[in-house]
């Protein structure tokens, strides 16, 4: 467990460390504002890692994230404001929607042993052709549930405010996490990541946990999404192009291996909020492109891809020539 | 059901795959606390059967039996509720979870849906004590040797299932003493009276630990006869259904003049790798590599066809100083190498077996000549046939040919490129008596007609049987070289068991 640790630590001290740094130029940005506010902001975006974290711990990807978002978008603002349905209704349709998208995309990557690369992209390509099929333009959403939603947060000390979707982000990283390290849905998960033969021939349910594993992550997507539609009151077709590219970002910056097999949910909310911290700090200089947040993000996941080889290569285990 | 006191039985077990016969009319009985071993040439249906009893394959024909009542075993993990485990020759665990994880997979004990880890790990360490380790069942699989991790396959195994343990070819990753380690505890579980099922290329450790042995040839029963009454060359003459003699431990025959000197090696070495070696190679001579595991002989062997770059000493090829940093080199100047894993290091699975044979030619050829299908089919053909590689057809992948049939490709491959220099390591290794003396028998032919040879091997009566002079590493040293009398066993394993005051021949 120790090897897989390490990569979470590090992600936690260049968090730490960066803030500090961040706080030291700019005090203000120590505040329960700021914080507050890293929450909402990056809740649709840690909604959707969490997903795309079960996805890369199973050895997958999922490129549809970003566009299962949109879509989902576009639905339920199409359903409420156009259709007249309750948002709660309007959600669980699109929860349900994408669910049984997910799971297709997870049927034909076991059944038809496609990459997962390959199948999300032509969901990927669907979801976002379809959302575009629907509408072209952006659907304004005026409901007083939505209204009411917005205005729900809890004050805290210091002007910060927790809205109902930040709350929402940090609920769904706390169940994501019971189920990936907690559950034996979880231990699946990281079998199949390790050695899917291995996996199938110890008795795991290989077909069932693929299925799950992409339901769920769109699923999340599909939460994303509607925290998205909750966070600017509309849907657009073309709303979080390459999301699913900085959820994959905050997922290994978090210290999860992209080849599966180890890594935690809680790294992958670190890695969060650390892309949230660059995008804040760029905001409060006002003089930078917030371009450079993409150099930021490459820069980091070059650092820890170039750290994830150094821990797992060069201290890998079990090595056939150690013995004797 | 008529006779019992078999806790598992096979009878009248027919299996066709197209129309080919794999199986015919095979009886198979396992009783209770006995170790039973099943032997055959690699194609002799062993792989098949055990399929069947583990539920893998369903039987064209014939009855799977257990405890007196005929039954349909879906998949293993079915199999496993009649209480039959398997335990594979790789280790099918995961390394990146937990050995307790590992143990426990699928049957994790919960509390209300959740893991409840304190107890698994709990469990795992009463378990693992049974079988006399004492490791933290929280730590990562992956970090324990081969030899632990496949006592806790077993273990899982035997947790899981409980009545029949087959073993498929559990020792051939590992050392002498783990061999030990791994028998005492089978037979601590014989004595609890379980079955076990031993598949194994090794005939020493059958002797050593079987009661009985079943063997089967051509998807034929052979016999299934009580080892006490059997001797070394009956079991042979019974898998192989015809007398051959066994070139171990021969004396070389004459004293071959040496040919003109091919390699020098000097003060070559690579830092935590291999110490600085000398070592000179002739034309027309074998140069066996003998050692225990991880003694640096791969290492010595990476070294020499550059597939590691050595960063001291140098090389003379036909006495001209070069350079071998990368394989590419080595391949230029004639040499080959056959290496120890062939699964992952030697054949390209996916590809025919056509294509195995020639890509080591094509790429000596360049980018700008390739072969055209025609030649290729020519050389395979050619090679497929002087090496006895039992194929269907050269155009099917070769991960469905036997170990033997593909070290054979792949010897045929190097020897496509019409190489002088060839690096075998354990080129006898996992695969059947059959091939196995093909190989060696191979091996002599290469030296008669001029070739160098380095031989790997860890079976000693091998070593000796080829080699013109052995050279012995322990600890990443090459620390003897024997020639003419010195080379036998006895002084072989002298020479790896020695501390510093070695023998110097």
């Amino acid at each position: 467990m120790n090897r897989s640790l390490r990569p979470l630590v590090a992600t936690a001290l260049i968090f730490a460390i960066a803030y500090a740094l961040a706080v030291m130029q700019f005090p203000s940005m120590f505040s329960t504002r700021v914080l507050g506010n890293f929450l909402t902001d990056n809740a649709f975006l840690g909604i959707a890692a969490v997903g795309m974290t079960f996805v890369i711990l199973s050895g997958g990807i999922d490129l549809s994230v970003g566009a299962v978002i949109g879509f989902t978008g576009v639905l339920v603002a199409v359903l409420i404001s156009w259709l007249g349905l309750h948002p709660l209704l309007a959600f669980a349709i699109a929860i349900i929607v994408a669910g049984a998208f997910g799971a297709i995309m997870g049927l034909a990557i076991h059944y038809l042993q496609v990459p997962a690369f390959i199948v999300t992209l032509a969901g990927m390509f669907l979801a976002r052709g379809g959302a575009s099929v629907i509408t072209r333009d952006s659907v304004p959403i005026n409901h007083e549930f939505y209204a009411w939603i917005s205005d729900l947060t809890i004050r805290l000390s210091g002007g910060g405010r927790l809205s109902v979707i930040g709350l929402t982000m940090v609920a769904i990283f706390i169940i994501g996490a019971l189920l990936a390290h907690r559950t034996k849905f979880g231990s699946y998960v990281y079998a199949l990541g390790g050695n899917p033969v291995s996996a199938s021939l110890m008795g795991v349910p290989v077909a069932r946990t693929t299925v799950a594993i992409y339901a769920l992550s769109s699923i999340l997507a599909a939460i994303s999404g509607i925290v998205f539609s909750l966070y600017t009151s509309a849907g657009y077709p073309l709303a979080a192009v390459g999301v699913e590219l900085d959820a994959i970002s905050a997922v290994v910056i978090g210290g999860t291996l992209l080849t599966g097999g180890y890594g935690f949910v809680l790294g992958t909310f670190i890695g969060v909020m650390l892309l949230g911290l660059v995008q804040t700090y760029i905001i409060f200089d006002g003089t930078l492109s917030s371009w450079w947040t993409k150099i930021v993000i490459g820069i980091l996941l070059f650092l820890f891809i170039v750290l994830q080889r150094l821990i797992f290569v060069a201290s890998a285990p079990g090595e056939k020539t150690s013995k004797a | 059901m008529a006779e019992t006191g078999y806790a598992l039985e096979a009878r009248g077990i027919v299996k066709i795959f197209g129309n080919h016969v794999a199986l015919d009319k095979v009886d198979f009985g396992l009783r209770p606390g006995e170790v039973h071993a099943l032997l055959g040439e690699n194609g002799a249906g062993k792989s098949t059967l055990i399929k069947i009893l583990t539920g893998a394959y369903q039987p064209t024909l014939g009855d799977v039996i257990v405890d007196g009542a005929p039954v349909t075993l879906n998949n293993p993990q079915h199999a496993q509720t009649y209480g039959i485990g398997t335990v594979y020759q790789e280790v099918n665990l995961l390394p990146n979870r937990s050995v307790a994880e590992n143990l426990y997979l699928g049957h994790q004990p919960t509390w209300f849906g959740f893991v409840d880890r304190r107890k698994m790990e709990r469990d795992a360490r009463t378990v693992l004590a049974r079988y006399g380790l004492d490791i933290d069942p929280s730590s990562e699989l992956g970090a324990h040797s081969v030899a632990v991790q496949q006592i806790v396959a077993i273990a899982r195994a035997v947790e899981l299932s409980g009545k029949v343990l087959i073993l498929d070819e559990p020792t051939a990753s590992l050392d002498r003493n783990e061999v030990e380690r791994l028998f005492d505890i089978i037979r601590d579980l014989k004595a609890q009276g379980l079955a076990v099922v031993f598949i194994t290329h090794f005939l020493d450790q059958v002797f050593a630990i079987a009661d009985r042995v079943t063997i089967l040839r051509n998807g034929k029963l052979i016999d299934t006869k009580s080892l006490d009454n059997l001797t070394r060359t009956d079991v042979v003459r019974l898998m192989l259904g015809k007398d051959i003699a066994f070139s171990g431990a021969t004396q070389l025959e004459e004293n071959r003049p040496l040919g003109e000197v091919l390699l020098d090696f000097k003060g070559y070495g690579k830092k935590r790798s291999v110490m600085p070696f000398n070592l000179t190679i002739h034309k027309g001579e074998v140069v066996g590599v003998a050692g225990l595991l991880g003694s640096g002989r791969t290492e010595m062997a990476r070294i020499m066809f550059g597939a590691d770059s050595a960063d001291e000493g140098t090389v003379s090829v036909a006495g001209k100083p070069t350079s071998i940093s990368k394989p590419t080199d080595a391949i230029a100047h004639g040499f080959g190498f056959c290496p120890e894993d062939r699964k992952a290091e030697g054949i390209f699975g996916d590809l025919s077996v056509r294509e195995n044979i020639v890509i080591a030619l094509q790429g000596k050829l360049g980018w700008f000549s390739a072969l055209t299908r025609d030649e290729q089919m020519e050389i395979a053909g050619r090679y497929g046939e002087s090496m006895d590689i039992r194929a269907a057809s050269l155009d099917m992948p070769i991960k469905l040919l036997s170990g033997g049939n593909q070290q054979k490709a792949i010897l045929s491959r190097w020897l496509a490129t019409d190489p002088t220099f060839l690096i075998l390591d354990e080129p006898t290794r996992g695969i059947d008596v059959g091939a196995h003396a093909e190989i060696v028998r191979t091996i002599n032919r290469l030296r008669d007609e001029g070739l160098a040879l380095v031989v790997i091997s860890s079976e000693l009566d091998e070593v000796v049987a080829y080699s013109s002079r052995i050279v012995v590493m322990r600890d990443r040293e090459l620390v003897a070289e024997l020639n003419g009398e010195n080379i036998n066993p006895g002084v072989i394993v002298q020479a790896i068991a020695n501390h510093k005051d070695g023998v110097q021949a």
